[in-house]
């Protein structure tokens, strides 16, 4: 029998949802009229139950009885659609997780009713919406925009018809086979696309060539593996490709592009330091590995979560964070996560709503999904988020960018993987089901306004305590040494899993054997399927008795699905009969190679002259207000910063623990003085001049952000994410290698390896217009650099807000005329001129010096210039400590506005105590440096250049200006 | 003696760890052990000095906070829990802990009409991590003995101390057991987010049982055992210690 539980605030107590929705229906200009009230349901079927039961459910388990009410009745009871006592006439709108969909909620309250001593029931959960005061269009308006998502969710308008919640039905097996003997090129290109492979038609060619051979068809298991192995999510075949590549300086061919350059990179420092080098383990493992601590290494990864996102961004970013979270598991024989970086790229959150092209969610929505996933899922981790930026440009419109990093700590002795032949392949975690399918190939094709549709599956919401459960087991289990080795299921699941480890050996596997969420899944969907919160371990026999009963102890499930033979082949079979058969080689090394074609072409841009004026406060406050540079409180606070207990400098500091940190700091192993510092760069307006300044720039900050705070510049390691268009595009490919070879270069100066990275293309959106033509939005190409940086005892950290009147104010660094990409710039609308250029040798002696001075006590606060240059900086060090400035420009032959709003890299804005400026100017004599003026008691930033006010603002309204454009509700 | 601590782990628990440290740098001997292995051998508590239900979202938390675990304390472990107290041992719910504990009815607010008070949604509506000043008011609960006015962090969601009405608050407050609040930066009880950050009623953090032995609390004393763990440490003054250790130290020092 189904049951229905309806859970509403108790009368006199708030219905905040409903509140909260009247509110955005407002705000987005749907209606100003509505009024609803709302519940909470739980769908409950159980053949024992009877309504006594379900009402002891309803009060024990499910409803806060002083603050709710709630109302139990089969699911076809009329009671249910009536609104709460008072509310007038009304629409009902029922939200409901599609079949088949993670509903965590549901699992919670199945496994809580078995609790009660109940048989378990089948659970799913339902919100209900009244709403009044507006018509039936409206109320389907409101639907759609706000209070559901067709990816995930299905929308019952009036009563619910739903009979019951079996999503299952019986599955036989039956073999399926894919021809492609006699296929054309076109036909095979129907193929790849109908079949949703994206592969090329160099690649289909060569799987059409092997089967021929063979003299036989592929299953569509084989094909399905070949298409994920070879995707470019999973094999990076465009960037780790061949690559002709032609720019002002010439034509240049690479054989791997990535290992030529940025990989390059780290291979000849590494080389450089010998005996001293502190990488451990590079561009290999799910993360990359750097020396720590005596007892720990650290490990870093940063992963992109777009597609995914861009429909639905609260299971998009949870499953984003839930992933990169279970790469740091997944490293060496598993590293314990300790805390996590999120990045976004999104439209401004006051686009119209008219100017939305189909298909396409409206970018507050997205933010407010984005940052709504990535809470729930690393809160309820207890994993604190302690970093991230926010970058708005209108071109992520269609694309928003999700980047999700997380650091983790591993012992020295785990830190390397090794399956051994005869292992059992063991799953850990969460079930499959048919979630999640070609999630790997759906992300290496391009976003469409019918994406929706086409690609629904691939999208998923996650179950955060699933993977703490994981997490639980696998690091006892990595300590008891039950284990060769470990690699998450991520795009690609058990295939891609399987596949990388048993590259070596061999793999045979028995799908049958896979725990799945419901039944009918065919061996392919089992083996393609891309649910969470799973991972797979490599299980030596005599170990398996022990494994299984420490995640029974922990309520984890895990299954032997196979063994390790070593065959080098790829053995698929279903209750004993082989459905796929393939040799390792084929998948990891039979890719055809293409060569793609790159160009770039230097863009001259005019130089940029500002507008001439006497009094710059207004553009202070302007820029203060910009979208990319306004406070990020709101999203900040909803993450859990400080659990685990690590948390020594925090994303918001200073006097009211509200100012900008360059970086964050966190001590990872209680009682160590050690720390690790997590920073990041990221600028794509400064690609729009040129993407080698671009690249250059984002190291710089990001490795200054991390000098800032204390780190120490000789031991920063670096990661990069490239999000780019359309990469067959010659132009597009090319500005991407050119950024590379930024990367390459400058690291190489500063000393920061690059430790890992990934790439995320094809990020364009195509739709057509109103008036039927066809149009395509590319993001601007994006680059994100994530540092993990050390110090060695955190008690000698500073933070960026001002601490004491008197002190002294310098700027270390030189200052040009670079405005290209930079806020004044774009505040006048124009693009600027060249971007600033990073001067590799001259900042890497900039980040020592500093660093001496930091280490030596001479530093009381210290702050990074990035956008807005040197005014912004000094207001935010103001603003944060509560103190203001008289500032005199040192004498220049640069004008006024390019002292103050350039935004040239490497520099920074030191406070140093009055009694030490003459220890701290010797230490800065080979080094850029300028006085600036001093810390004020005086609640204003007061600038003068040449005898002349330039900037007077009292730093509560830079504050004020600061914090209110995404201050939300 | 060195007092053994129980910090009771469970799916979704996640302050387990930096409990177990601040216990351990008051004195104590803190042993983190699952809630499977406890309801499988209820006679282990008995070996404990101190029970902690530390932070976290256990078993996901998204039915009603501390829920499920609280049901299999309330219901399961009945007469281990009964004992232990009637024993004059200490019971510490921090944050997903305290809800948990609300649930237990180990903190005295449950009578014949079902529960008088609860920890709800904040008013702001949404999870909020931020610091927070709090006084104790004088009372019998152990773990506040010598303490007065400090800073300690929330992070929660649900963290709004609610009455079932206004006999049930009169009842609990009367008794003296509202014993933590949420207070501004004159000390004087908060009513206006964010120094109340979730719009709890009397600006309630924290509420103890009537033995005072038994004691939950939204802040997390655990997060402020070192100086650099205050969010403006860098800008003095200097501190030995972070103020939430004596939370811990006042635990172990009750059976010295």
């Amino acid at each position: 029998m189904l049951w229905e539980v309806d859970i509403t605030p108790r009368p006199g107590h708030a219905d905040r949802a409903a509140e909260r929705l009247a509110q955005t229906a407002c705000e987005r200009g749907l209606t100003p009229n509505l009024t609803a009230a709302t519940a909470r349901g739980f769908l409950i079927e159980s053949a024992s139950f009877d309504r006594a039961a379900v009402e002891r459910i309803a009060a024990e388990v499910l409803c806060d009885r002083v603050v709710e009410g709630f109302v139990v009745a089969p699911v076809d009871d009329p009671v249910l659609t009536n609104p709460p006592a008072g509310f007038g006439e009304s629409h009902l709108v029922q939200v409901l997780p599609k079949t088949g969909v993670m509903d965590p909620v549901a699992l919670s309250a199945e496994r809580a009713i078995a609790d009660l001593g109940l048989a378990k029931p089948l659970v799913r959960t339902l919100h209900k919406y009244w709403l009044g005061g507006i018509d039936v269009a409206t109320a389907k308006n409101i639907a759609k925009q706000l209070l559901a998502n067709d990816a995930i969710e299905q929308v019952q308008f009036g009563p619910l018809t739903i009979k019951s919640l079996d999503a299952g039905t019986p599955y036989t097996l039956k073999l399926r086979t894919t021809p492609l003997a006699g296929l054309d090129d076109a036909g095979l290109m129907h193929l790849s696309k109908s079949g949703q492979f994206y592969l090329q038609l160099a690649e289909m060619q060569t799987i059409q060539k092997y089967f021929g051979d063979l003299g036989r068809e592929p299953t569509d298991i084989e094909l399905e593996t070949i298409a994920q192995t070879w995707s470019e999510h999973c094999s990076h075949k465009t960037l780790a490709g061949r690559i002709a590549y032609r720019d002002e300086h010439g034509e240049r061919r690479f054989e791997n592009m990535l290992k030529e350059t940025i990989f390059a990179a780290t291979q000849t420092l590494r080389k450089q330091w010998g005996a001293d080098d502190w990488c451990v383990s590079v561009f290999k493992d799910n993360a990359g590995v750097v020396k720590f601590h005596p007892e720990f290494h650290a490990a870093f990864k940063v992963e992109t979560h777009n597609h995914p996102s861009a429909l639905e961004p609260y299971g998009g970013a949870n499953t984003g964070l839930g992933g990169v979270i279970r790469d740091t598991l997944g490293t060496g024989l598993g590293a314990k996560p300790v805390c996590s970086t999120d990045v976004f790229c999104f439209a401004p959150p006051n686009t119209s709503a008219d100017a939305l092209p189909q298909g396409v969610l409206h970018p507050r929505r997205v933010l407010q999904g984005v940052v709504e996933g990535v809470r729930d899922y690393g809160n309820r981790m207890g994993i604190p988020t302690v970093n991230g930026a926010v970058c708005f440009d209108e071109r992520y419109l269609g694309n928003p960018l999700v980047f999700c990093g997380n650091v983790g700590i591993i012992p020295p002795d785990k830190a390397f993987k090794e399956p051994q032949p005869n292992d059992f392949i063991v799953a850990i975690g969460g079930r499959t089901g048919r979630d999640g399918i070609h999630g790997a190939t759906f992300s290496s094709a391009e976003l469409t306004s019918e994406s929706e549709t086409a690609s629904g599956g691939a999208v998923q919401i996650g179950n955060a305590i699933e993977e703490k459960k994981v997490q639980d087991v696998l690091l006892q289990a990595r300590d008891r040494g039950l284990f060769s080795a470990v690699t998450d299921c991520g795009a690609g699941g058990f295939s891609s899993a399987v596949g990388e480890m048993g590259e070596k050996i061999g793999a045979e596997v028995w799908l049958e054997k896979a725990p799945l969420k419901y039944a009918g899944l065919s061996y392919t969907e089992i083996w393609i399927s891309e649910a969470q919160e799973r991972m797979v371990l490599s299980v030596p026999e005599q170990h398996w008795p022990e494994l299984e009963a420490l995640c029974a102890a922990e309520e984890v499930e895990a299954t032997v699905l196979g063994k390790f033979t070593p065959t080098g082949r790829l053995t698929l079979t279903y209750d004993g009969q082989t459905v796929g058969d393939l040799p390792m080689d084929l998948l990891h090394n039979g890719r055809p190679p293409v060569v793609r074609q790159a160009s770039y072409e230097p863009r001259p841009a005019p130089a940029f002259t500002p507008p001439k004026k006497d009094d710059h406060t207004a553009e202070l406050l302007a820029i203060l207000g910009a979208l990319n540079v306004a406070s990020k409180e709101w999203i900040i606070r909803q993450y859990d910063h400080e659990v685990q207990g690590g948390s020594v400098v925090k994303p918001l500091v200073g006097l009211a623990h509200d100012g900008p940190s360059d970086a964050a700091v966190v001590q990872p192993v209680l009682g160590s003085p050690q720390g690790l510092v997590i920073s990041c760069g990221i600028n794509p307006c400064y690609g729009d001049a040129d993407p080698y300044d671009m690249a250059a720039s984002a190291i710089d900050e990001a490795v200054r952000n991390c000098v800032a705070v204390g780190a120490d510049p000789s031991r920063i390691a670096v990661l990069d994410n490239f999000c780019w268009g359309d990469c067959e595009q010659p132009a597009t490919l090319g500005s991407l290698v050119r950024a590379a070879l930024a990367c390459h270069d400058v690291a190489l100066v500063l000393g920061t390896p690059f430790i890992s990275g990934k790439d995320s293309l094809n990020n364009e959106f195509k739709y057509t217009d109103a008036s039927g033509e066809r149009r395509a939005i590319a993001i601007p190409p994006t680059l994100l650099i994530s540092a993990l940086g050390q110090v060695a005892d955190v008690t000698q950290c500073v933070t960026m807000d001002l601490k004491t009147p008197g002190n002294v104010l310098y700027l270390i660094g030189e200052t040009h005329a670079e405005f290209g990409g930079s806020q004044l710039a774009l505040l006048h609308r124009q693009p600027g001129g060249a971007a600033p250029k990073v001067r590799a040798e001259a900042a890497k002696q900039i980040f020592t010096t500093l660093h001496g001075a930091i280490q030596a006590g001479q530093i009381r606060a210290c702050h990074d210039l990035s956008e807005g240059g040197l005014a912004v900086a000094l207001a935010e060090m103001c603003f944060a400590g509560g103190w203001g400035a008289e500032i005199d420009l040192p004498e220049s032959s640069l004008t006024v506005a390019t002292q103050l709003f350039s935004e040239s890299n490497s520099r920074f804005v030191c406070e140093v105590p009055r009694e030490l400026v003459d220890e701290f100017e010797a230490r800065m004599v080979d080094t850029p440096h300028a006085k600036l003026g001093v810390v004020s008691e005086s609640p204003l930033l007061q600038i003068v250049a040449e005898g002349k006010q330039v900037i007077d603002v009292n730093i509560a309204a830079a504050k004020v200006a600061w914090q209110a454009p995404l201050k939300f509700a | 003696m060195s007092p053994k601590v129980l910090v009771l782990r469970a799916p979704g628990v996640n302050c387990d760890e930096e409990t177990a440290y601040a216990f351990a740098q008051a004195g104590a001997t803190p042993l983190r052990l699952h809630v499977q292995e406890l309801l499988a051998h209820p006679a282990r508590l008995g070996g404990f000095q101190i029970l902690c239900l530390p932070g976290g979202f256990s078993y996901g938390d998204d039915i009603a906070s501390g829920r499920v675990l609280g049901n299999q304390l309330r219901l399961k472990l009945t007469d281990a829990l009964e004992e232990f107290r009637a024993a004059g041992k200490l019971v510490l719910g921090i944050c997903n802990g305290f809800q948990v504990l609300m649930k237990t009815g180990l903190l005295d607010v449950d009578d014949a009409g079902g529960p008088q008070a609860t920890l709800t949604w904040n008013d702001h509506g949404r999870y909020e991590a931020r610091w927070v000043r709090v006084s104790t008011a004088p009372s019998a609960c152990v773990f506040l003995r010598g303490m007065e006015q400090f800073e300690l962090p929330i992070a929660h969601a649900e963290g709004k101390i609610m009455f079932r009405d206004a006999a049930a608050q009169d009842q609990i407050l009367g008794a003296g057991r509202g014993v933590l609040k949420y207070v501004n930066e004159r000390g004087e009880v908060a009513t206006q987010f964010p120094a109340n950050p979730n719009g709890s009623i009397a600006a309630l953090a924290g509420l103890c049982d009537s033995t005072g032995r038994i004691f939950g609390l939204m802040p997390h004393p655990e997060r402020f055992i070192s100086p650099q763990q205050h969010p403006s440490w860098t800008r003095g003054p200097e501190r030995k210690e972070g103020a939430g250790l004596q939370v811990f130290r006042n635990a172990v020092e009750y059976f010295a």
